[in-house]
């Protein structure tokens, strides 16, 4: 038989990219770097631009992408595609070229591959990995001064698809963006994994004229355009697919995000040959992304860790808040990578909190107090999430964060945990 | 809701809601309440006429296709026209400040006509503006200085009939080279700022009122705005 590595055309180059990488990683891990991964896939790179394509080929990938879920559901539909085989995945969230090379080389002879992606990094990467499914999750605004408007990167996804016809797409069809980019694709399976965030797609993206909603169905008022039949779909006890398969879906992670990203996953899997049982008992099995959703003691305190990124993954990440837990800590930083415009924190309701007594948190602790005030939610404002944990009440406290704070936070914890 | 209940109207938030500028309503609303006086937010989407019996309007920041889709449904029901024309004040915020123009360009190069509240016009920067922006106010009734983001392609040329809202000192404000920020005419306030505005800008928001009530009102002392304000401030 035939070693799935060996059918991967590596040239002399990038047998060389490899070797070189191999050692960047060995020498970061040495220096006590992190992981180093990352710096083995520039490295490699660098010496071979080619090596993507080298290392993508000859395995069978899902390519998972969106705006909110990405982490989530590239774990979920990994530990889904592991009934069938060993699968390359990242472990660490990193979506752009250099992980996703770092990803497929650790992995080197796995015949399957589920690669997180950045959305605007999924047409260059599907060109040369050739995948065999697609993942479209949801498209809302991420930070507003950072990255371009949503509609923009729609259009771009769209034309990558176009170049991939063989490709079958699983796409959310609550979500009018993620449709319309996948809706002239000739192979797409369509999963009704939820929308909780329509406030960016009023206007048809095809048209401009309003999309108008009936209950879950909506169509384009200016076109045929409208909201394709799902194939699979869910609700709160069970998941339904193709030729009345009713599988009863209870998550390990919480969530009503979670269970349409698990469909998602599962609906990826299946088309690449799984059984839908076991997808499903895979995708339910994984209890934590990328630190997210962990539980730390950290003194008298339980202390939970939800991320956000943006306002659809806020308002998210808020439903998933335990009503009864004694202390809540909400961090946020206005640094680069969050976005440095806070206004989006005015878009996400907080008003759901109006009999919980929160702590407001991290470098804008101050902006996220007044939002808190004009939404008549009571709080205290204490900018170091530590001391904010440590003035909750003993008990379980949930903690939710934006990008650079949770990152901090996450460190803080290590580093006090360590100490202890 | 009694005779006396302040309304104020969230004009589009469906289409014009993009950039947290939907906040601003909200404000309006607890500076009433929190002085004891009943308000309330009436939501005018596409799918309603636009009442011209509100007490206060605002409306928010938008991209180029959900614009076009503001000014038809506003051009349609012009209850905010006629609301301007008796006096009622009106906040619009960065794309609503080009909705309410003459004309504006969207980047794509087509000028799209407006419903002419604002005698501006409005055509793309070569670069976008985005950051933080302080400005000196130059309106009546407003001494302290303006704080807020901006984050907009588009730069606007004020006609004679309006006003600048104020001076820029940090920013770049309404992008035509002359420094200054945002837009007054009647009772109709434009301004770039995101933030929103009126979370950073209390002074702005009880200006409105007051003009909405045609009374002053007591002030209002809310520490957490006050820290809010000093560290945005201190940031510039």
């Amino acid at each position: 038989m035939v070693q799935v590595g060996e059918r991967r055309r590596i040239g002399a180059r990038g047998r060389v990219a490899l070797r070189a990488a191999e050692l960047a990683t060995w020498a970061s891990r040495k220096a006590g770097r992190g992981k180093g991964s990352m710096i083995g896939g520039l490295v490699a790179l660098k010496i071979d631009p080619n090596i993507l394509g080298g290392l993508g080929r000859g395995r069978r990938t899902v390519i998972v992408t969106g705006t909110n879920g990405k982490s989530t559901t590239t774990r979920m539909t990994a530990a889904a595609l592991a009934t069938l085989g060993d699968v390359a995945t990242q472990a660490d969230g990193a979506n752009m070229d250099a992980g996703i090379v770092a990803a497929l080389h650790a992995h080197f002879d796995a015949e399957l591959a589920a690669l997180e992606v950045d959305e605007l990094h999924v047409p260059h990467v599907s060109d040369e990995v050739e995948p065999a499914a697609i993942v479209l999750l949801n498209l809302s605004r991420d930070q507003l001064d950072r990255v371009g408007e949503i509609n923009m990167i729609e259009r771009k996804l769209r034309a990558g698809l176009a170049r991939h016809p063989e490709t079958v797409v699983i796409a959310n069809c609550d979500d009018v963006l993620v449709t319309s980019a996948a809706f002239d694709a000739p192979n797409v399976v369509w999963v009704a994994a939820g929308g909780g965030w329509a406030g960016d797609s009023v206007s048809c993206p095809r048209t401009g004229e309003p999309i108008l909603w009936e209950g879950e169905h909506w169509y384009s008022t200016g076109s045929d355009f409208k909201r394709p039949t799902p194939d699979w779909w869910l609700d709160d006890e069970n998941l339904y697919g193709p030729d009345g398969l009713v599988l009863p879906m209870t998550l390990s992670l919480p969530g009503k995000a979670n269970r349409g990203n698990a469909a998602q996953a599962v609906a990826a899997a299946v088309t690449l040959g799984a059984s839908a049982e076991d997808a499903v008992a895979a995708a339910s099995s994984v209890d934590e992304v990328a630190g997210r959703y962990s539980t730390i003691q950290y003194g008298s305190h339980s202390v939970r860790m939800l991320l956000a990124k943006n306002p659809a993954g806020w308002q998210e990440a808020l439903s998933m808040i335990d009503p009864t837990c004694d202390g809540l800590v909400i961090a946020v930083n206005g640094q680069v990578p969050d976005g440095e415009d806070l206004s989006w924190l005015w878009d996400v309701r907080f008003e759901h909190f109006e009999n919980v007594a929160v702590v407001a948190a991290g470098e804008r602790a101050t902006d996220l107090g007044v939002r808190l005030l004009y939404a008549g939610s009571q709080h205290t404002t204490i900018a170091d999430p530590l001391q904010a944990i440590a003035s909750c009440p003993p008990g379980r406290v949930e903690v939710l964060a934006n990008y650079t704070a949770f990152r901090d936070l996450g460190r803080a914890l290590a580093r006090e945990v360590k100490n202890v | 809701m009694s005779e006396s209940t302040v309304r104020i109207g969230l004009v589009l938030p469906d289409v014009m809601g993009t950039y947290g500028d939907n906040g601003n309503a909200l404000i309006l609303r607890q500076r009433l309440r929190m002085r004891d006086i009943d308000a309330e937010v009436v939501q005018i989407t596409l799918s309603d006429p636009v009442p011209d019996s509100l007490d206060v309007y605002t409306l928010g920041g938008a991209e180029d296709s959900a614009q076009r889709l503001a000014t038809r449904h506003l051009t349609r029901y012009p209850g905010l026209q006629n609301a301007a024309a008796r006096g009622a004040p009106v906040l619009a915020i960065c794309a609503a400040i080009q909705v309410l123009g003459h004309w504006y360009e969207t980047s794509a190069g087509e000028r799209v006509d407006g419903i002419s509240l604002f005698d501006v016009t409005t055509a793309p920067q070569t670069t976008r503006s985005i950051g933080e922006v302080v400005t000196e106010p130059a309106l009546d009734g407003l001494t302290q200085k303006l704080t807020g983001f901006e984050n907009h392609r588009g730069g606007t040329t004020l006609g004679l009939d309006a006003s600048p809202l104020a001076k820029v000192t940090h920013g770049v404000g309404n992008g035509v080279g002359d420094g200054r920020e945002g837009v007054v005419q009647g009772s109709v306030i434009g301004t770039y700022m995101h933030g929103p505005v009126l979370a950073r800008n209390p002074e702005l928001a009880d200006y409105l009122l007051e003009r909405a009530l045609g009374t002053t009102l007591a002030p209002l002392e809310l520490p957490e705005v006050a820290q809010l304000r000093k560290e945005r401030l201190r940031r510039t």
